[in-house]
C-alpha cells in the first residue's frame, strides 16, 4: 500500500440504498398507462392516438423549455412530464382539437408545475390544472363527445381533431350521427343521467363500451393497470380505495334517501372517469398527503365532493374539481393528521 | 402487528427488509488475529469520562494489566492488550476524525504474551449487588454492540424502577455483521454466566434472549443449556431491520413501548447486547479485563473476510492487510452499512465499540442525484418510530430546526437510516437530521 491514506468518499450512513429512482417510478407509471392508451386507440381510432401523442409531447417540450430558460439541469428524463402529458390526454374527449391539446399541455406544466418550482413542489396535480384551464377556455370542445367504435376510426380523423389553431373546430354532430352505430346522442353516461335521466347499464361501464374521455372508458383495464403499479409499490393503493369508499358512502346515502331521483353507487363509481381519477389522478404523490390518516381523509373528501358536485353542481366533470379542491386542502389535512409516534407520552399515560 | 401475530411472528410495525450479505463472514469460526507490532489504545473508548493513564513512557507492561484507571463511576478502566513497552502517551487519530489521548504500545514480539496473573477471582453467586457492579466496572466492559456505554452504569438501576426482565439482544440486524452470531454459537456458557450476573445485578427474575429468525441455528444450540425453570428463555423474532434497536426489540418480544425520551428501566427492562454479556461472563469470574473482542471484517474485495478475535488497539491497517485488503478506492466503514461511520484513516485503532469493519464497493454506495421530495410516503412507511421523515426533511431544507424538534419529534429519531434507504429521491434524510440535532443542541446550550 503505497499511499499513506486511502481516498475515501465521506458521507454519513446509511451507505446502502435500495429504492427505485424517481425516474423508474415515472417510467413504470408510463408503462401502466400504455394499455389504456392502446385501448383508447382501439376505441376511438387515430384521433385519440394523435391527441395523446401531441399532448404528451407538448408537456415534455414545455418542461424542457423551462429548464433551458432557467439554466437548470434538464429534468425531462425523470419522466414526470411524460406522465403528466399522458394523464392529461386521457381526460380529454377523443375528438379534441390537437392545437388545444398543445395548449392544455403547456398550461399543465407551466402553471401546474413550473410555477410552483417544479416536481415535488406543486400544490396541485399538474394534469388537472391543465384540464381545468381548458375546461374554462374551451367549454364547447371539451364537452363534445364522439361515438366509440366509429367504423372508419383507424383511417379517418374525427373532423374536429384537425381544426386549425385558434379556429373554431367543425361541429361534429353531423359526423357523429353518420358514424354512430345506433342512437348515439353524443352524451356521456353522466350527462345522460344528469340531463335526461337515463342510466347506462353498469356492465357496459365496467367493460368500457361507452362514450367518454380518451382514457376513462374501461374500468376493468384501469383497475388492472393500477394493480400492476400497486404490485410494484409505485402507487399508493390507499388513495384509490379511500376515494372509492368516499364515493360509495356518499352516493349510497342519497340513493337510500330517494332511489328514483339519485343514481346508484355502482353507477357513480363506474362513470365519468371516476375510476381513472381515483387510480391515477388522486394518487398523484406530490399533491396528496403523506400521513396515513391524511391519505384516508383526502380520498374520502375526493369521493364525497365528487358526488356532491355531480348531483348538485352544474358540471359533469366533477371528479376533477373534487381532486383539485382536495389537493388544496392537503397541507391542512396533513397538519391535523400527524402520526402517533412510538412511545408517545400521552398514550402511554392513558394506558396506565 | 395484529396480522403478524396471526402468522405467529413476533415483530414491530414498519421497518425494512434488507439484503443480509452475512454469508461471506459467517462461514468460518472466529479466528485469532496475530499481535500487531504497535498498538494504539485511546483513553476514551466509551461514553462518559475518559480513563486516566497510570503508566509512563518506557514502562514495561504485561498483557491484561491495568494501564488506565476509571475516572469516577461514569468511566471504565483500560487493560493492556499486549505485553510490551509504552512507546508514547500522546495524541492519536481516531476513527471519528480528530485526535485523542492514547497510549501507544510497542509489542514485545518475542514475548509469549502470557496474561497477567489476576489478583482475585470472583464467585459471582456469593457476591452482593454492589460488589458485582464494582466487579463489572473492573472488567472494563462497555456496550460491545457499538454504543460503548459502560455496562456497570446500566446495571445500577434507579431506586424507583424494578426491573422485571433482562432482554439479551442477539438480533444483529445490520447487514454484513456476524459477530453476535458467532458469539452466540461459540460462547454459550460465557453468555449464560453473563446473563446470570446481569440478572443478579439488576435483580430481575427473568431473562429473554431475542434473536432474529435468520439465526435459528443459535436457538437450537442454546436451548439445551437453558435452565428448566424458564428463568432464561430464547425467542426468535422476525428478521427485519432495525429489529436490534432497543425500542423495537422491547416491542417485538413483550409488546412494551419504551416511552419517548426515557430509559428502558422506566418500563422495567434492562437490555444488553449478547457480546457484552458473553464478555462479562468470561472475564468477571476470573477477574480479567477486556483486552480483545470479536470483529467482523467483510466486504467485496477481501480475500479473507470473516470474524477475527482482535486485540483492542490493533490498527485498522494491520487488520485489513491480514484480511487481504488490497483495494484503495473502496469505502471503509466502521460498524454496519446502515448506522456505521466512515473511516478517515487507516491508522486508527479498533476500540471496544468496534463491531465490524466493512469494505463497501461502489456498487453499493453509488449515489444518484438528490431530487426534491415527491411525497411518495415510502419513508413514512419505513420509519419504525412512526415519524414523518418527509416533512422533517422539508423542514430541514428550510432550516426550521426548532419546528422539527417541537412539532415533529426530531429527538425521537434514532438515526436508523430506514428513511434514507427507501427514498427514491435520494434525499440524505438522516444526514439532515443529524445536522439538525447538533445545531439544536448548540442552540439549547447557548440559551442556557
Ligand atoms: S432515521 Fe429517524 S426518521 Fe429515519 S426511519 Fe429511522 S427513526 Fe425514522
Ligand atoms: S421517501 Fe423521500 S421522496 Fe418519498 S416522501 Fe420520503 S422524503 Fe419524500
Amino acid at each position: 500500500m503505497a499511499k499513506s491514506d486511502l481516498k475515501i468518499d465521506i458521507r454519513t450512513s446509511p451507505y446502502i440504498r435500495k429504492a427505485p429512482t424517481v425516474a423508474q417510478i415515472m417510467r413504470n407509471v408510463v408503462y401502466a398507462l400504455l394499455p389504456l392508451v392502446a385501448y383508447s386507440v382501439y376505441h376511438f381510432g387515430i384521433s385519440a392516438l394523435a391527441l395523446i401523442l401531441v399532448t404528451t409531447f407538448a408537456c415534455m417540450a414545455t418542461e424542457h423549455f423551462f429548464c433551458w430558460m432557467s439554466h437548470k439541469k434538464p429534468t425531462i428524463l425523470d419522466g414526470s412530464a411524460a406522465v403528466t402529458g399522458l394523464l392529461l390526454s386521457m381526460t380529454l374527449p377523443p375528438g379534441f382539437p390537437l392545437w388545444m391539446g398543445v395548449i392544455a399541455g403547456f398550461v399543465a406544466i407551466a402553471m401546474g408545475k413550473t410555477l410552483f418550482g417544479g416536481l415535488g413542489y406543486n400544490l396541485f396535480n399538474p394534469a388537472l390544472v391543465g384540464r381545468a384551464f381548458i375546461q374554462a377556455a374551451f367549454p364547447v370542445s371539451i364537452t363534445t363527445w364522439t361515438p366509440a367504435f366509429a367504423v372508419d376510426r383507424f383511417v379517418e380523423f374525427i373532423p374536429s381533431t384537425l381544426a386549425l389553431p385558434f379556429m373554431k373546430p367543425l361541429p361534429t354532430a353531423d359526423w357523429s350521427a353518420q358514424v354512430a352505430i345506433d342512437g348515439f346522442t353524443g352524451a356521456t353516461p353522466l350527462a345522460l343521467m344528469k340531463f335526461q335521466g337515463i342510466i347506462t347499464d353498469s356492465y357496459d361501464l365496467f367493460i368500457g363500451t361507452v362514450a367518454g374521455s380518451t382514457g376513462e372508458a374501461s374500468t376493468l383495464l384501469i383497475l388492472l393497470c393500477g394493480a400492476y403499479l400497486v404490485y410494484r409499490k409505485m402507487l399508493d393503493w390507499r388513495i384509490p380505495v379511500a376515494v372509492i369508499i368516499g364515493t360509495s358512502l356518499t352516493a349510497e346515502l342519497f340513493y337510500f334517501i330517494d332511489p328514483s331521483k339519485y343514481p346508484s353507487p355502482a353507477f357513480m363509481l363506474l362513470s365519468g372517469g371516476l375510476m381513472f381519477a381515483a387510480v391515477f389522478m388522486a394518487s398523484d404523490m406530490v399533491a396528496s398527503p403523506v400521513t396515513p390518516l391524511g391519505i384516508f381523509v383526502f380520498g374520502c373528501l375526493v369521493g364525497f365532493l365528487t358526488v356532491i358536485i355531480r348531483l348538485f353542481g352544474g358540471l359533469t366533470e366533477a371528479v376533477m374539481y373534487a381532486i383539485l379542491f382536495a389537493n388544496a386542502a392537503t397541507p391542512i389535512i396533513e397538519t391535523y393528521t400527524q402520526p402517533r409516534i412510538y412511545g408517545a407520552r400521552d398514550k402511554v399515560k392513558d394506558k396506565k | 402487528m395484529i396480522l403478524a401475530k396471526l402468522f405467529g411472528k413476533k415483530t414491530f410495525p414498519k421497518g425494512i427488509h434488507l439484503e443480509e450479505y452475512k454469508d461471506e463472514s459467517n462461514v468460518a469460526a472466529t479466528r485469532r488475529l496475530p499481535f500487531a507490532p504497535e498498538m494504539i489504545v485511546p483513553l476514551a473508548q466509551h461514553v462518559g469520562k475518559p480513563a486516566k493513564s497510570i503508566v509512563f513512557k518506557g514502562q514495561h507492561i504485561t498483557r491484561g494489566e491495568i494501564i488506565a484507571e476509571a475516572d469516577g463511576f461514569m468511566s471504565v478502566p483500560i487493560h493492556a492488550p499486549v505485553t510490551g513497552v509504552v512507546k508514547e502517551i500522546g495524541l492519536a487519530k481516531t476513527a471519528q476524525g480528530g485526535k485523542q489521548a492514547a497510549i501507544i504500545i510497542s509489542t514485545a514480539l518475542s514475548s509469549g504474551q502470557q496474561l497477567i496473573e489476576s489478583e482475585q477471582s470472583n464467585d459471582y453467586l456469593s457476591m452482593s449487588r454492589e460488589e458485582l457492579i464494582q466487579a463489572v466496572q473492573n472488567t472494563g466492559v462497555v456496550g460491545l454492540g457499538g454504543a460503548a456505554f459502560p455496562s456497570h452504569v446500566k446495571m445500577k438501576t434507579p431506586e424507583n424502577c424494578a426491573i422485571h426482565t433482562v432482554l439479551v439482544n442477539g438480533c444483529e440486524c445490520e447487514p454484513f455483521l456476524t459477530t453476535d452470531h458467532r458469539v452466540m454459537l461459540e460462547r454459550i456458557e460465557h453468555l449464560l454466566h453473563g446473563i446470570r450476573i446481569t440478572m443478579k445485578c439488576v435483580d430481575a427474575p427473568k431473562a429473554i434472549i431475542g434473536i432474529e429468525d435468520n439465526k435459528l441455528d443459535v436457538l437450537h444450540a442454546i436451548e439445551p443449556y437453558l435452565p428448566d425453570d424458564q428463568s432464561i428463555t430464547i425467542k426468535a423474532v422476525a428478521t427485519k431491520y432495525p429489529q436490534g434497536a432497543q425500542k423495537m426489540l422491547a416491542y417485538s418480544l413483550l409488546g412494551i413501548e419504551i416511552p419517548s425520551g426515557s430509559r428502558s428501566s422506566e418500563v422495567g427492562l434492562a437490555i444488553f447486547n449478547v457480546a457484552t454479556l458473553a464478555k462479562i461472563g468470561s472475564l468477571l469470574p476470573l477477574g480479567h479485563g477486556l483486552i480483545e473482542r470479536i470483529i467482523t471484517i467483510t466486504g467485496d474485495s477481501l480475500e479473507n473476510p470473516g470474524n477475527y478475535l482482535a486485540p483492542i488497539g490493533t490498527p485498522l491497517r494491520y487488520i485489513l492487510n491480514h484480511a487481504g485488503f488490497t483495494g484503495d478506492e473502496a469505502s471503509l466503514i466502521i460498524g454496519g452499512p446502515m448506522m456505521g461511520t466512515p473511516v478517515r484513516s487507516l491508522d486508527v485503532p479498533i476500540t471496544k465499540g468496534t463491531g465490524g469493519v466493512l469494505v463497501l464497493d461502489e456498487r453499493l454506495t453509488k449515489h444518484n442525484d438528490i431530487l426534491p421530495c415527491i411525497k411518495c410516503t415510502q419513508c413514512l412507511q419505513a420509519c419504525p418510530i412512526n415519524l414523518n421523515p418527509s416533512e422533517l426533511g422539508l423542514l430541514a431544507i428550510k432550516r426550521k430546526y426548532d419546528v422539527m424538534e417541537e412539532q415533529y419529534h426530531l429527538n425521537d429519531c434514532f438515526e436508523c437510516g430506514c428513511c434514507s434507504y427507501v427514498c427514491p429521491s435520494n434525499i440524505p434524510l438522516v444526514q439532515y437530521f443529524r445536522i439538525a440535532k447538533t445545531l439544536n443542541r448548540e442552540r439549547h446550550l447557548q440559551d442556557g
